[in-house]
């Protein structure tokens, strides 16, 4: 293999692992926060998907434009989700919550693709621009514009995030009842409405990385399965309680993935990862279910 | 999980004979009514009840039983029915083959079980479902080519030897599922899905349990999956990998309730049924409503319809007596 075709499988890696690290920051805000698994994440990044590509078809609008629709519109489907089902087990605890939000993200799953099938068909479909094929030449490796640019939203997204959750009075109110949620309730702190508004900015996550599958790949009803699965290994990397960690570490995916498919074998690329997977769930089993400190 | 039960040994003697008497009827009917009514719709319609009780039954054991929430009772079935397949096509006796089928999913499920077992609720659970895709991802690479029927087999095809396989399955997996509830070995399982750290420190063996239920559940899913195999005229061999079987089986045992033995049959019957009577109407939705009544079953009904009966009969004893 050529140097140049190295960078080229390396640089390509690196785009779609910033496309896993944002699926998975949401779904990582939501099991640390909240502490329940949502297996309906993927399918939250499957609908943001068709926002975007309703609105380019309607309007014409630039998809990364449109995440200025995208985002508020799922964060709304967000509240209304955690309001019609999450909220009832929000009280449950430890163990019998995982469990239970487990199988009732799973039911949503069936209700989601399903409906997402109904409504939309189960055509492929993606959002082609009219810069599609454009792309920076750096030294024999192309870059195209749309993944260049999902990458940089990808990094601002995480910044702001960064930002939003250390710097401000909503964010560490998050953070503190990620911590300790009784503690937190007792400073004052409405922990309701913060299960709330952390599942929707989950939501809001998930369809900016729909957005970007939508510019890169294509999008089918159903992909969500797909998507939940990289973003629990990328969680799984990253360790659980680690939000923001979610993004280098979904960038390590992202790499190794690619590098394993160009060297190994083809066929191996999307097995690679849930075979790290089981093996860091297997071998450092006390990281993953113990919040560190 | 709120409180599951498992079915009480009544002491009143009518009682104590009416369950066994409404199996009973019920085998008699499954075995004669297919033959009276002989129609090909007929024929599938119980055939699929049977491979679901049984996957039901399989789930149930282990996640209803043992507490163990699996999401790979998939791999068991897909590796099932890719042995029987192979081993059946090329050349051997198909008794062989069945048998083969379930024996080396139950080989598949010890070797990934035992470190598996080492991960906790959720994450067994997406750690198991994690392993099944590995298999369907793997499989439809490497064998990507749709398995047929030859000509020869296709002739001497008949649905009623592949109905009554599915039937005697379901059969012995039920029984398979009660020997073990009247085992010794019920309590420990039961002690192991309510408090795994106060089993331990009781003297039960945890990983024994679980590697029990699990030796049970795979094998006959392994057995359905031979079933699969037997009876299907053509398909991908990475079709029977898919997670929905596991989704399926997973339904079944919630809409029938959890932990119990008639829970698996009682969805089952339900489950196929309705969906057989939603997909012609409702094409597209059926599955929609299939999400929506699960979810109301777990966040109102956790035990499913054999709870949402014994309620129903509760409230009206409680009626009776206080007039």
């Amino acid at each position: 293999m050529s140097i140049e075709s190295f960078f080229q499988t390396l640089v390509f890696g690196l785009f779609v692992g910033g496309i896993y690290g944002i699926a998975a920051m949401g779904l990582a805000l939501v099991f640390g926060v909240l502490k329940m698994l949502n297996i309906a994440h993927g399918e939250l990044v499957m609908l943001g998907g068709y926002v975007s590509f309703w609105v380019f078809q309607a309007y014409g609008m630039d998809p990364f434009v449109s995440l200025a629709i995208v985002i508020p519109t799922l964060f709304l489907l967000g509240l209304a989700l955690d309001r019609a089902v999450y909220r009832h087990i929000i009280r449950l605890h430890g163990e019998e919550k995982i469990k239970n939000s487990l199988l009732v993200s799973f039911g949503l799953t069936l209700v989601l693709q399903n409906l997402a099938q109904w409504l939309f068909t189960a055509d492929e479909r993606s959002i082609q621009v009219s810069y599609a094929g454009d792309g920076l030449n750096l030294m024999g490796v192309t870059m195209p514009y749309t993944r260049l640019g999902s990458l940089l939203i990808a990094l601002l997204v995480t910044l702001a995030l960064n930002y939003f959750l250390h710097r401000t009075y909503p964010g560490k109110a998050i953070l503190a009842t990620a911590e300790d949620f009784e503690a937190a309730e007792l400073a004052g702190i409405n922990i309701n409405r913060v299960y709330m508004m952390t599942f929707a900015l989950g939501a809001a996550l998930a369809s900016i990385a729909g957005t970007f599958v939508t510019v890169t790949y294509g999008l089918t009803p159903s992909i969500g399965v797909i998507w939940t699965l990289k973003a629990l290994i990328v969680i799984v990397l990253a360790g659980t309680g680690s939000i923001l960690g979610a993004f280098p570490a979904g960038i390590l995916l992202g790499v190794v993935e690619a590098l394993s498919g160009a060297f190994i074998d083809a066929t191996y690329r999307e097995t690679i990862g849930l075979v790290i997977f089981l093996l860091v769930l297997i071998l450092r089993p006390q990281g993953l279910f113990v919040r560190s400190g | 999980m709120r409180a599951m039960t498992l079915p009480r040994i009544s002491s009143n003697s009518l009682r104590r004979w009416l369950a066994p008497l409404g199996i009973l009827l019920l085998i008699v009917f499954a075995f004669l009514i297919p033959r009276q009514i002989d129609k090909q719709n007929i024929w599938n319609l119980f055939f699929l009840i049977c491979l679901q009780i049984t996957l039901g039954q399989s789930w149930n054991i282990l996640a209803g039983f043992a507490g163990q929430s699996s999401l790979g009772t998939a791999a068991f079935f897909g590796i099932g029915a890719l042995v029987t397949r192979t081993l059946w096509f090329g050349g051997q006796p198909f008794a062989l083959a069945f048998l083969a089928g379930g024996f080396v999913a139950v080989l598949f499920a010890m070797l990934i079980g035992a470190p598996t077992f080492r991960l906790r609720g959720a994450y067994f659970a997406i750690g198991t479902l994690g392993m099944a895709e590995v298999m369907r991802i793997t499989v439809s690479q490497k064998i990507p080519l749709i398995s047929t029927m030859s000509g020869q087999m296709i002739a001497g095809y008949d649905l009623t030897s592949r109905y009554y396989l599915a039937l005697g399955l379901a059969v012995t997996t039920t029984f398979a599922a009660w020997l073990l509830l009247r085992s010794p070995w019920s309590l420990g399982l039961l002690a192991v899905r309510e408090d795994e750290e106060a089993a331990q420190a009781t003297g039960v063996h945890v990983l024994g349990h679980k590697l029990l239920a699990l030796f049970l559940s795979s094998f006959f899913a392994g057995l359905a999956g031979g079933v699969f195999a037997y009876q299907q005229i053509s398909y991908y061999p990475s079709a029977p990998f898919s997670p929905h079987w596991t989704f399926d089986a997973l339904l079944i045992a919630f809409i029938g309730g959890l932990g119990t033995l008639a829970g698996p049959i009682i969805g089952a019957i339900f489950f196929v049924v309705v969906r057989e009577q939603l997909a012609v109407n409702l094409v597209e939705i059926h599955q929609v409503i299939f999400g929506i009544l699960f979810i109301l079953i777990v966040l109102i009904f956790p035990g499913g319809l054999v709870e949402a009966w014994e309620r129903l009969r509760g409230a009206r004893w409680i009626k009776k007596s206080s007039s």
